[in-house]
């Protein structure tokens, strides 16, 4: 008789552990693989290329990157990525991150922008700019989020992107706001973030680039945006597209204050 | 010529930390491309690493690791300073080397 009790005190035990392991939920799973692989991101290795492409006197020009302005000057790096998308004078333009990149790859090294935005992810020169884009957002890792909304055309970008956020179609009637517009949403195991308002720290626009796991593919800020569009089933939006440059600025303005870990580490 | 790796080694205790990630396409052959042909497997097959030369893990891979892999270990009796060097050789023959110094 004692045996059996014994044996029942196991079981409830070992039950009690079982309920335990459940109360976990599949945020928490996905956090705890988050963080035993956040020691070894491959996006480190997109970095280091990243960094050597800037400094390679490259294109049909011969000249390194050193001289790009994105934003902050000629050649500063530190700390432009929280400042992107941003209005540029010399453009007429209000760019992001890889529409700027773009700008400089055909003025500085004088290759074709247009061809490069038409070019598949991960292909020929896309591939250098999803490097690069790596490189700089990590060299202002741990910065917040300061978009200047100074110029009118800043603003009339952030109204342009609040405008596309919510502009509802496709055949399943679908926009941003649909799986991002308010707390709690999720697709299959994934929380959204919500993206009409600050959504934290190291979250939605503060997280990108990122190293996807799944698929062993860094990933900018524009083509996230592109694989947005393609779940909702619109079609592709160009790269450096003014609505893509128009969701950042949107993205990036409600995430005022909210520190970057780019570039991230995603599933 | 294949991209470098990172190698990162730390002394934690008595012994070094070591972490690598490195640059390769890990392709399993099972794939296939958008034209349904198979993409030939080019997988790392065998990982050393050395502690000053000397010999101090060796590991046989195959398609089942990751794209960009991330290996870590820890080698009992290493010192700041001392210089670990880690290899790795694909099915294709190529090979890569790339050395840190453990602080």
């Amino acid at each position: 008789m004692k045996h059996l009790t014994w044996i029942t005190a196991a079981v409830a035990l070992t039950a009690s552990a079982g309920a335990l392991a459940q109360q976990k939920s599949a945020a928490d799973g996905i956090a705890e693989y988050r963080k035993m692989l956040e020691d070894g991101n491959p996006a480190e290795l997109f970095e280091a290329k990243g960094e050597d492409l800037w400094k390679t006197a490259r294109g049909p020009k011969k000249v390194s990157l050193q001289k790009c302005d994105l934003g902050l000057g000629p050649g500063v790096v530190k700390g432009a990525w929280v400042q992107l998308p941003r209005y540029f004078a010399d453009t007429g333009r209000v760019q992001d991150l890889e529409s700027r990149l773009l700008t400089c790859m055909e003025t500085l090294q004088g290759f074709n922008a247009a061809e490069i935005a038409l070019t598949g992810f991960d292909k020929g020169e896309q591939a250098t700019v999803a490097a690069l884009a790596a490189w700089i957002s990590a060299e202002s890792k741990g910065q917040k989020m300061a978009l200047p909304q100074g110029h009118a055309e800043e603003k009339r970008f952030y109204e342009l992107g609040k405008r596309a956020f919510f502009f509802r179609g496709g055949p399943m009637d679908f926009s941003c706001a649909s799986c991002h517009g308010e707390d709690g949403r999720r697709i299959r195991l994934q929380d959204l973030p919500n993206l009409t308002k600050n959504p934290g720290d190291g979250v939605g626009f503060a997280a990108w680039p990122a190293y996807r796991v799944s698929s062993g593919e860094m990933w900018s800020m524009q083509r996230r945006l592109n694989d947005c569009y393609r779940q909702q089933r619109f079609p592709y939006p160009g790269f450096a597209s003014d609505v893509t440059i128009a969701l950042g600025v949107y993205m990036g303005v409600n995430a005022k204050g909210s520190e970057s870990i780019a570039p991230a580490l995603k599933r | 010529m294949a991209d470098p790796m990172r190698i990162r080694a730390q002394m934690a205790g008595d012994k070094a930390t070591v972490r690598v990630l490195m640059n390769h396409e890990m392709e399993t052959g099972l794939r296939k491309d958008a034209g349904g042909k198979v993409i030939p497997a080019w997988y790392i097959q065998d990982v050393t690493a050395q502690l000053n030369g000397k010999p101090v893990l060796t590991a046989q891979w195959g398609p089942s690791i990751s794209k960009n892999p991330f290996l870590q270990f820890s080698v009992k009796g290493a010192k700041a300073g001392d210089k670990i060097a880690v290899t790795w050789k694909d099915n294709k023959g190529e090979s890569r080397t790339d050395e840190a110094t453990v602080s």
